[in-house]
């Protein structure tokens, strides 16, 4: 635990894709490295399929939970367009890692608003460092769609310096015995891709 | 040893405060943001007994009652929710505490999920009794354990107030021990003590004058407030999370953090003030602060540059900052990839069995009447039937106003189990005594959804685990003179608009349980997956009326179901017209 920074990090999402357990892993990945660390997430009426975000900030010392705007080492999110909504939070030379995957707001099958037909036109337009990845088909693969938020962490755990042995506590701790073995593999498939797509 | 160190929502915190600080009675009613403190304390059930009251006045009653027999007792309740526990809280007030008695409030800046912003901080003055403000969780436990002591020395009941920002961000906590209390130490017999008729309430109304400048003292001293010396040249006055923020924004600046406001530490106030050279005063929504800062003399700056509506946030200070000091804020052009994305509010969820009882009114020319819960949902297209939300309970009451008022359409007042049990039945029974006759639908899916799935009276279940009888809404509605009472599946799409036809005829109050539990809760799905069979459909998108999340349509895609959403609750199924959509399709 040497760095002085402190590091910000925002999640962004759909209600219900698991934003908050994802959250909670980095959270407890930092305290497992030492760090103080503070995090938060909008419950209630958000978690009914609407956009969530979550944000949380570790270093030696940290005063406010919220990431100010423009701050962020780091934005993960789970569906891609959910990256634009929140894109305002990175720092200029911030690290990007969105999930491929497109959720459809009931607004655009209503008919009262569009799905950007260029999503991903536009995702690479606005992140110059992205990791753009599939991670609902790579934890599908694995055996469990839901583990995809393990996918986004280990790919944005390639942009931070966190121990390995810290995320593995971090993970060990908020995921339930049943499924830790395929979260490890889903957060180890997505620090794979990481690497590979780094920037 | 070094203590345990455990990540903590302030919520959470608030619960661990209220163990170690030997509370053994805690009582709540459900609402975002509070709603974590009680479920967490219902972790302690073998040291603390603690329920769901069905609404917050009645929750404070109870623990007024476990006050008075000598026990230290938490309630918590959203910001909205202590104008319920208003008229409790404005006599307790007088009569005092005799077992320290803490008030939990949760208010929602922003308002994230609440109807709207007030300020609780105006209840403390209003009542006349302490208010503490944590900013984080280790405040936020911290401050319950010292809020129950200041309750019981001072013999007041004392506000904990929180924001949405306090009670669901998580930090570190150290955790300490249980302070062992005796339960009760028995109720004293002293009816001038406890009884405000008027010759004694004037005596106790002295009492709450002559506890202001002793409590004012007591904040001059508390730890929970403190002066930061640095730069002497700004001085911030500062509590809740908008400190966080501020010390993120001026970190070289001095700061006096008020953790205990009001009653105003005058003195502590007065000597920061006259250490710095400037004050700028930061709080989130009204100025409490500054107006009595500037009414003791001080110059100071505050809501001149601090927003006053919407939450604080290191972005909004980093603004005001600028405004301070004269410089334009650093604006961001917005970037075209980011413009035009589609709002994503929140819908209800798949499968929801609110969702028939929208798509069965839409048949009917009729004024909605909603009500707060899930339910307030339908007020978003393409459902977009409810044509009004005011409060707990108002989506009953309402509904002879307008009748009275000589609405012609005729009403319709919807209600959720839970909201029914807070405030509904009085409005009810106001209806069949004054003579009305409106529908009131009961969206009863057994359990307070909006705030997590928490029990309620008609449950079975109390926030302690144990069985509970469950309160029946059709003998309620009997017994306060409903003679048309009926219950329907809001599944079975037919069945209910037929239902709801019939009482609209009919020239009579009447009551519709509409009765299928939240799946959600369940944690299983309503039936098998549904597909579109594409053969046969011919894109009339009258299964997007529903408004499904599973239900998905765009230019890339066309219409299909994501079955990794769909709950299989056959609704589609049902208004489709050419028969395209079944459990058939989805096995081909």
């Amino acid at each position: 635990m040497s760095q002085t920074q402190t590091i910000n990090l925002v999640l962004a999402g759909v209600g219900g894709q698991g934003i908050l357990l994802a959250s909670e892993i980095i959270a407890r990945a930092a305290m497992a490295a030492g760090f103080a660390v503070k995090t938060n997430e909008v419950h209630g009426m958000a978690q009914r399929g609407g956009s969530v975000l979550a944000q949380i900030r570790y270093g030696q010392e940290v005063h406010s939970p919220l990431v100010e705007r423009g701050t962020a080492q780091v934005l993960g999110a789970l569906e891609r367009i959910e990256s634009l909504r929140h894109a305002d939070y990175l720092a200029a030379r911030g690290l990007a890692v969105v999930s491929s995957q497109q959720v459809v707001p009931v607004s655009v099958s209503s008919g009262q608003a569009r799905y950007p037909e260029d999503a991903e036109g536009r995702i690479r337009a606005a992140f110059p460092r992205l990791i753009y990845l599939d991670a609902m088909g790579i934890a599908a693969e694995i055996g469990s769609v839901r583990a995809s938020n393990l996918v986004i962490l280990g790919a944005l755990s390639t942009g931070l310096t966190l121990p390995a042995e810290a995320w593995q506590e971090g993970i060990r701790q908020s995921v339930k015995a049943q499924i830790l073995e395929i979260n490890l593999k889903a957060f180890q498939a997505g620090a794979a891709l990481g690497a590979i797509q780094a920037v | 040893m070094t203590p345990r160190i455990e990540l903590l929502s302030g919520n959470e915190a608030i619960a661990r405060g209220a163990y170690e600080g030997g509370v053994t009675v805690a009582t709540g009613y459900p609402g975002t943001p509070s709603t974590e403190i009680l479920e967490a304390l219902a972790a302690f059930r073998s040291d603390i007994y603690s329920e769901w009251s069905p609404n917050e006045k009645v929750a404070l009653e109870v623990a007024v009652g476990a006050s008075f027999a000598g026990a230290r007792s938490l309630v918590t309740m959203k910001h909205v929710g202590l104008n319920v526990a208003a008229d409790p809280l404005m006599t307790f007030a007088y009569i005092g505490a005799v077992g320290g008695l803490v008030i939990c409030v949760a208010d929602d800046p922003g308002m994230h999920s609440s109807q709207n912003e007030q300020d609780t901080r105006h209840y403390a003055r209003f009542a006349k009794i302490p208010i503490f403000e944590p900013s984080d969780s280790e405040e936020a436990r911290d401050f319950t354990a010292l809020a129950l002591g200041v309750s019981e020395q001072f013999q007041t009941p004392v506000i904990l107030r929180t924001t949405t920002r306090v009670s669901h961000s998580r930090s570190l906590v150290p955790l300490g021990e249980r302070a062992l209390r005796a339960k009760s130490a028995g109720f004293v017999k002293n009816p001038p003590r406890y009884v405000p008729i008027p010759i004694w309430g004037r005596v106790m109304r002295r009492t709450v004058e002559d506890r202001l400048p002793k409590l004012s003292l007591a904040a001059c001293e508390s730890p929970a407030n403190r002066i930061e010396m640095r730069d002497p040249a700004l001085g911030i006055i500062t509590s809740s999370v908008a400190y966080q923020y501020a010390r993120d924004i001026w970190p070289e600046a001095s700061v006096l953090k008020l953790g205990w406001a009001y009653p105003f530490p005058d003195e502590l106030i007065r000597r920061f003030a006259a250490q710095v050279k400037r004050v700028l005063v930061v709080e989130e929504l009204d100025d409490f602060l500054e107006e009595h800062i500037k009414a003791l003399g001080i110059a100071c700056d505050g809501r001149n540059v601090i927003p006053g509506v919407g939450e604080l946030s290191p972005t909004a200070l980093r603004a005001a900052r600028a405004k301070y000091e004269g410089r334009p804020p650093v604006v961001v052009a917005p970037r075209a990839e980011i413009q035009d994305l589609p709002a994503r509010p929140p819908v209800l969820c798949p499968s929801c069995p609110h969702r028939g009882i929208f798509y069965a009114l839409a048949q009917f020319d009729v004024v909605v009447t909603g009500d707060i819960g899930c339910y307030s949902l339908g007020v978003f297209p393409p459902l977009n039937r409810m044509d009004t939300i005011l409060c707990m309970g108002a989506g009953v009451s309402m509904t002879q106003g307008f009748e009275k008022g000589g609405e012609p359409k005729r009403i319709v007042g919807m209600v959720g189990d839970s909201t029914f049990f807070h405030s509904g039945i009085t409005g009810l029974l106001n209806i069949v005594y004054n003579r009305g006759s409106a529908v009131i639908i009961v969206v009863d899916n057994r359990t307070t959804a909006m705030t997590g799935h928490q029990p309620n009276p008609g449950s079975g279940l109390t926030l302690m685990g144990e069985p509970a009888p469950s309160a029946s809404i059709e003998a309620l509605a009997a017994a306060c003179g409903v003679k048309r009472v009926l219950t329907v599946n809001p599944y079975e799409l037919q069945e209910t608009i037929q239902a709801l036809k019939e009482s609209l005829a009919a020239n009579e109050p009447t009551v519709i349980v509409s009765r299928a539990p939240c799946p959600l809760d369940e944690g299983e799905p309503v039936g098998q997956a549904l597909a579109i069979d594409a053969s046969q459909c011919q894109e009339c998108r009258e299964c997007l009326t529903l408004g499904c999340p599973a239900l998905e349509c765009d230019e890339a895609h066309g219409l299909r179901i994501n079955d990794l959403l769909c709950g299989g609750c056959k609704m589609c199924e049902q208004v489709c017209p050419f028969e395209a959509i079944s459990t058939k399709a989805s096995a081909q």
